[in-house]
């Protein structure tokens, strides 16, 4: 029977840094680890003692990649403790530019970070020679994507515009009317992101596990809901340290959480498992295209779960803004503090999967207690239970191959690891 | 021959890079002037022949020491990518913490499983010969640099204050509209983007040289801050500075 060593130091085309390790004996199994090598980061003990109007600022710095998920999560935990409601226009406002990172995270991992395993590549750089439409397609969506962050919050890493209870600056009628016609035009884009998607060879293999996500009965869920899970787990998000359970491995600078099973799935995949019914007609034909069924319980197919949403994030962007246009953009002063404390608990959608932030805040205004979860965090345990699951099924393939598959499941759950560290590379041993 | 180019990340969100990566949509031809030969975010291959290497993120434990002496033997040119490899940045805010007790808040018994030390600008553990300031950086600062560096120059960094880019685009002073900005000692160059966008700088550029800290702090009293949320603004990326003039 075969015997198997894999270490992967720092695994490459993810988010921060990472190790696998496997390693069988006689076709047995007797090591399979994730461990996550990342600094530790510490922004929960940094927030302390912050003005309550610093910590989006603060926090959105965790992730460049989701920077726009982190500062929305943190103002909606700032709003939640100290009573502050946003407006309507606030709202559609927030929900605009978090459907451009929504795009632009996920062309990335789809367009950069995937597609050059499954074009047997190392990087998407040679196929700026061997696939130029691929590629220029690619820059052109994360462009769209970038530039409707910019024009929301004056940019998409670290957003400058948006503040606790509104936006600091507004986007022009003009800006709105041109994005628009950029995002209509990008249909064809996505329309050809749905063909390759379909061409790609997606693994096979699948494992039943619990998917989590928040859902609304009126939307797609991206910034706010109820904590929902295919077990039928139900949890306001104040609650949300039932469903996470935080613990420590000492292989991780990240934390892992488990619900009612071992482990749980967030990100993609599990929005479209848990709130299929919500997606706009054109991602639900975009899903059948890709042959995407709720329950889907393959993990690899969370990048297929990806390219779904961005159909879906391109068409509501074109709702949201000709909603905006028909209310017209009328600039809205800031709340002023309260001047009471309290405590909330704010959570989005992002790329990855559910983000919670919970503060507490003083009477002062300063912040007293942080606490984040990360999705990547949440997807630790799974991974590695994933990769249990897998690794048997394939232990006679080639050890190249059998590491490829493994990173390749690592690379779709598309982690990222800076985040998760108050989080990757694979070591098979 | 093209020069090989080499993408480095210490403690950080990676948001540099992807700042990187997105000047390459505007910018492909940027492929065709270098090589890039490592740059982990992105690609599978690792070579080691690099000349010219862009590192990212502050250095947070003594293990990060070596890797960085390494990066520094192999590089001709050592360029800092962003507020946290320049200045400590955002990850330094703990600095002025107990370390211990830090540690323990977000780890509890567990805090002795991971290594950690105070957060540090790249240049306080190796010589750094460019810097490209910003949390993030600059895409179109980042292409001038690249352009300098192939041209063998020095690259150029003002050494102005952000007012002046304030002023050059005619907005109204954030302190007339009620705001707090700490744009008067701010080194320019990003075209002072947070006040455009309504928000005061928030001094990740780093200081101009010799600027007055305490007009500035006065200015940011006497217009309604609090203590607490004075400090709190200086300290955003200035911990690491502010703890080492301390030192002085």
């Amino acid at each position: 029977m075969a015997n198997v060593n894999i270490e992967v130091h720092h695994v490459t085309r993810v988010e921060g840094h990472g190790n696998i390790v496997v390693n069988a004996k006689n076709g047995v199994l007797e090591e399979c680890r994730l461990e996550i090598v990342e600094t530790p980061r510490f922004f929960e003990a940094m927030l302390r003692g912050r003005p309550y109007t610093q910590s989006s600022h603060i926090t959105s710095r965790i992730c460049g990649i989701c920077a726009v998920g982190h500062a929305t999560a943190s103002l909606r935990a700032t709003e939640n403790a100290l009573g502050i409601e946003p407006s309507e226009q606030t709202v559609l406002l927030r929900k605009l530019n978090f459907h451009g990172e929504i795009i632009d995270s996920h062309v990335l991992h789809v367009y950069m970070l995937v597609a050059p395993d499954m074009f047997g590549v190392g990087s998407v750089i040679p196929l700026v020679k061997t696939a130029p439409d691929v590629v220029l397609r690619a820059l052109r969506i994360k462009k769209l994507s970038g530039d409707l962050c910019a024009t929301i919050g004056g940019r998409h890493t670290h957003p400058i515009a948006m503040a606790v209870g509104g936006f600091t600056h507004y986007p022009t009628v003009a800006e709105l009317k041109a994005l628009r016609q950029r995002l209509v035009d990008a249909r064809a884009d996505m329309d050809e992101t749905v063909k390759l998607a379909k061409t790609l060879p997606w693994p096979q293999f699948n494992r039943e596990t619990e998917y989590v996500a928040l859902r609304k009965e009126d939307e797609y869920a991206f910034i706010d809901g109820t904590i929902t899970t295919t077990d039928g787990g139900k949890y306001p998000v104040k609650d949300y340290r039932k469903v996470t359970n935080e613990r420590m491995v000492p292989h991780s600078t990240a934390k892992y959480t488990a619900h009612k099973r071992e482990s749980y799935m967030v990100g993609a995949l599990a929005r479209f498992n848990v709130n299929y019914d919500k997606l706009h007609p054109r991602a639900q034909a975009a899903a059948e295209e890709l042959g995407l069924k709720p329950i889907c319980t393959n993990p690899y197919l969370n990048t297929a779960a990806q390219v779904v949403e961005m159909v879906h994030s391109v068409e509501d962007s074109i709702r949201i803004i000709d909603e905006l246009l028909v209310r017209g953009i009328h600039p809205e002063p800031l709340p002023p503090f309260p001047g009471r404390g309290g405590e909330g608990v704010g959570s989005c959608e992002v790329p990855r999967g559910i983000l919670f932030h919970n503060y507490q805040i003083g009477e002062n205004g300063l912040v007293k207690n942080a606490n984040c979860i990360i999705p990547t965090g949440q997807n630790l345990a799974n991974i590695e239970a994933d990769m249990r699951k897998l690794v048997p099924e394939i232990l006679d393939r080639p050890q190249d191959e059998i590491r490829l598959m493994l990173e390749m499941l690592v690379r779709a759950y598309d982690p990222c690891i800076s985040c998760s560290v108050h989080f990757l590379e694979v070591k098979f041993v | 021959m093209k020069p090989k180019v080499a993408f480095f990340d210490f403690t950080s969100c990676e948001g540099c890079q992807l700042t990187v990566v997105d000047s390459l949509q505007t910018h492909t031809e940027l492929l065709d002037a270098v090589e890039i030969v490592q740059f982990r975010e992105a690609m599978t291959e690792k070579g080691e022949d690099y000349a010219v290497a862009f590192v990212e993120g502050s250095i947070s434990r003594p293990s990060d020491e070596p890797r960085l002496k390494r990066i520094r033997e192999q590089a001709a040119v050592l360029v800092a990518l962003g507020a946290c490899a320049h200045l400590g940045g955002i990850n330094a805010i703990r600095n002025a913490m107990p370390l211990d007790d830090v540690r323990r808040y977000v780890y509890g018994d567990k805090a002795d499983w991971y290594e950690t030390y105070p957060a540090r600008p790249i240049s306080a553990v190796v010589p750094v010969d460019a810097v490209i300031p910003g949390c993030p950086i600059d895409r179109n600062e980042f292409l001038e640099v690249v352009k300098a560096l192939l041209l063998g120059k020095k690259p150029p960094l003002p050494d102005y204050p952000l007012c002046v880019e304030c002023k050059l685009k005619e907005h109204t002073c954030l302190f007339h509209k009620g705001g707090y900005c700490l744009g008067p000692v701010t080194r320019a160059g990003c075209g002072a983007i947070c006040p455009t966008y309504g928000d005061g700088c928030e001094g990740c550029r780093g200081l101009i040289p010799d600027p007055n800290r305490n007009a500035m702090s006065e200015v940011l009293l006497e217009h309604g801050l609090t203590v607490d949320a004075m400090l709190a603004r200086w300290t955003m990326f200035g911990t690491y500075q502010q703890m080492e003039t301390g030192k002085k």
